[in-house]
């Protein structure tokens, strides 16, 4: 893909009309594939995501798993979730998976957002929050299907992973995608992601007998920028709360973008209705008035 | 039978007279003491900062330009919640220094049953059983005491956000907050409006706390009565006959 493009906006919260340049020229999605089949729960992700983009150390907590913490924070955007499956034969299934922005085709965090550009989709998927047009209003944490945007409470506002916008938009994969040994992370346009991963779905349940295997792609949302391949796609829940039907709360679809416009205009006819009344009705006057003045 | 509420509010009402004038001339009645005025002001202070700072978040594409007066869009954010704060504590003390002439009477029902004639300018007075506040203002002032639940409640979900709450509480109360505050918005319009340009004279009640007889026996005639003794027709004819006209 053209390096040049990847970067042109497609969306941007709290703007009204559209980006310039949207649609001016061809631009292919990218996508990132997460095969939790081959994920060996290694974290060589999560120490490149934290080196790439500079963020502390952060402290980890230890609750009897392998999980890092219990959930991303706003220094900490790649996180494996860790959860022991026990399967109806006994047997235990361990299930790794990286739990990071979605990058949603239909992102809820950009839908609540109030703030005129503090969340930008680019034509190529990617959902970058720009934290100096952020207020701190947290509205995206609400709009989050998955619980991905972090505040930090020191300077009010909120983190989340950029998909490496800066290394894609240099022509790099992302950092997690670079540290990976396994392969269980591929990076490329939308198109070949899903094909390489309906493959592996395939292959699944023909070959290694995960009958239910299939591709994490969620149509809910307008399907994502980040697709899992899972051994069992009917319960995407076992894998550390992954929503089957992710959902964005109607207020921030129907009323943020139809009735709120629509009513505060209304509310502002209020002043021309009063103006209106003074007008044609005119005030009351304490009593008694003057008599009008006869007509010569 | 004196509550505690009475109890605080006649201190309260006492207090404050000593601090501000009660400027009643010839021809006057007292409308609001200073306690009332102070509350009310406060209020309007409040209001008008929460109202400001809520709509570059409320709808930024068309408000951003209010963002800049508080200091930008983060800080208009972080200073909203303590304006509304200050709106709900400032009115509440208002409702218990308000909330006896506020209840509703049936003189109230039949005054709204006659809205239209008022509305169109075809009643020149007031029902003559129209007391100390119309039901208009009663109406004004139970919609703000709603309101203010329903911001206090919603606004702390806003406030303390998902992280808190939980997503669905917030993506409702944002709505709950937007509604409760339009319809306080389309008030505040017609309050503005028929306190000033609309009923000349009532404006200086919240000012010098003092109005006019003749604005009292037109608008309020049960009050008039029960403060002057006098008959609030009567009076405005006498009033006629000696060319006492307002304008």
């Amino acid at each position: 893909m053209s390096d040049r493009k990847t970067l042109q906006i497609r969306q941007i919260s709290g703007h009204s009309g559209p980006s310039a340049g949207f649609d001016m020229q061809r631009d292919l999605e990218v996508c990132k594939l997460i095969d939790t089949t081959i994920c060996i729960g290694c974290k060589a992700c999560e120490v490149a995501c934290v080196e790439w983009n500079d963020m502390p150390f952060s402290a980890t907590t230890f609750d009897n798993t392998y999980q890092t913490m219990p959930s991303t924070r706003w220094n900490f955007w790649n996180l494996i979730k860790f959860n022991e499956h026990q399967r109806e034969d006994g047997t235990i299934q361990w299930l790794m998976r990286k739990d990071q922005c979605m990058h949603c085709a239909e992102p809820g965090c950009l839908r609540a957002c109030p703030a005129d550009g503090a969340i930008v989709q680019y034509t190529n998927g990617i959902v970058d929050f720009q934290q100096e047009n952020c207020i701190g209003c947290e509205f995206c944490v609400s709009g989050c299907p998955y619980d991905i945007p972090k505040f930090n409470p020191t300077t009010k506002k909120v983190y989340k992973c950029t998909l490496c916008s800066d290394r894609v938009g240099a022509g790099l994969e992302p950092a997690c995608i670079k540290a990976c040994p396994t392969g269980c992370l591929k990076f490329g346009t939308k198109d070949d992601m899903k094909g390489i991963a309906e493959d592996r779905a395939k292959q699944l349940r023909d070959n290694f007998g995960f009958e239910k295997a299939g591709v994490y792609d969620p149509q809910s949302i307008g399907g994502t920028h980040v697709v899992y391949v899972l051994h069992d796609a009917e319960n995407p829940e076992r894998y550390g709360g992954l929503p089957k039907n992710p959902v964005i709360p109607w207020s921030y679809t129907v009323w943020k973008w139809l009735f709120k416009p629509v009513l505060g205009t209304f509310a502002l006819f209020g002043l021309v209705g009063v103006l209106l009344h003074y007008v044609t009705v005119g005030p009351r006057r304490p009593q008694p008035e003057p008599p009008l003045k006869k007509e010569a | 039978m004196p509550t505690a509420v009475d109890h605080f509010d006649d201190k309260a009402r006492a207090t404050f007279d000593q601090f501000g004038q009660n400027e009643v001339y010839e021809g006057e009645l007292q409308r609001h003491r200073v306690y009332t005025r102070f509350l009310h002001w406060m209020v309007a202070l409040f209001f008008g900062l929460a109202l400001f700072s809520g709509f570059g978040i409320y709808l930024p594409w068309l408000f951003r330009w209010f963002t800049p007066i508080f200091g930008g869009g983060p800080l208009s954010r972080e200073m909203h919640p303590w304006f509304g704060l200050g709106f709900v504590v400032f009115f509440a003390l208002q409702a218990l220094n308000w909330i006896k002439p506020m209840l509703w009477t049936p003189a109230d029902t039949k005054w709204m049953r006659n809205l239209r004639k008022v509305v169109s300018g075809k009643e020149k007075h007031d029902p003559p059983d129209t007391g100390f506040f119309n039901a208009g203002q009663k109406v004004q002032f139970w919609e703000i005491v709603g309101g203010c639940v329903v911001y206090l409640i919603t606004g702390i979900i806003l406030w303390m956000g998902a992280r808190t709450f939980g997503r669905w509480a917030v993506a409702v109360s944002y709505i709950l907050h937007d509604i409760s505050a339009l319809i306080m918005l389309g008030g505040i319009f017609i309050h503005i409006y028929l306190s000033t340009i609309g009923e000349p004279g009532t404006f200086q009640g919240m000012i010098r706390g003092a109005v006019s007889e003749a604005w009292a026996w037109t608008f309020h005639p049960a009050w008039y009565k029960e403060v002057t003794g006098r008959d609030p027709i009567e009076a405005c004819e006498d009033a006629r006959r000696r060319g006492e006209y307002n304008k």
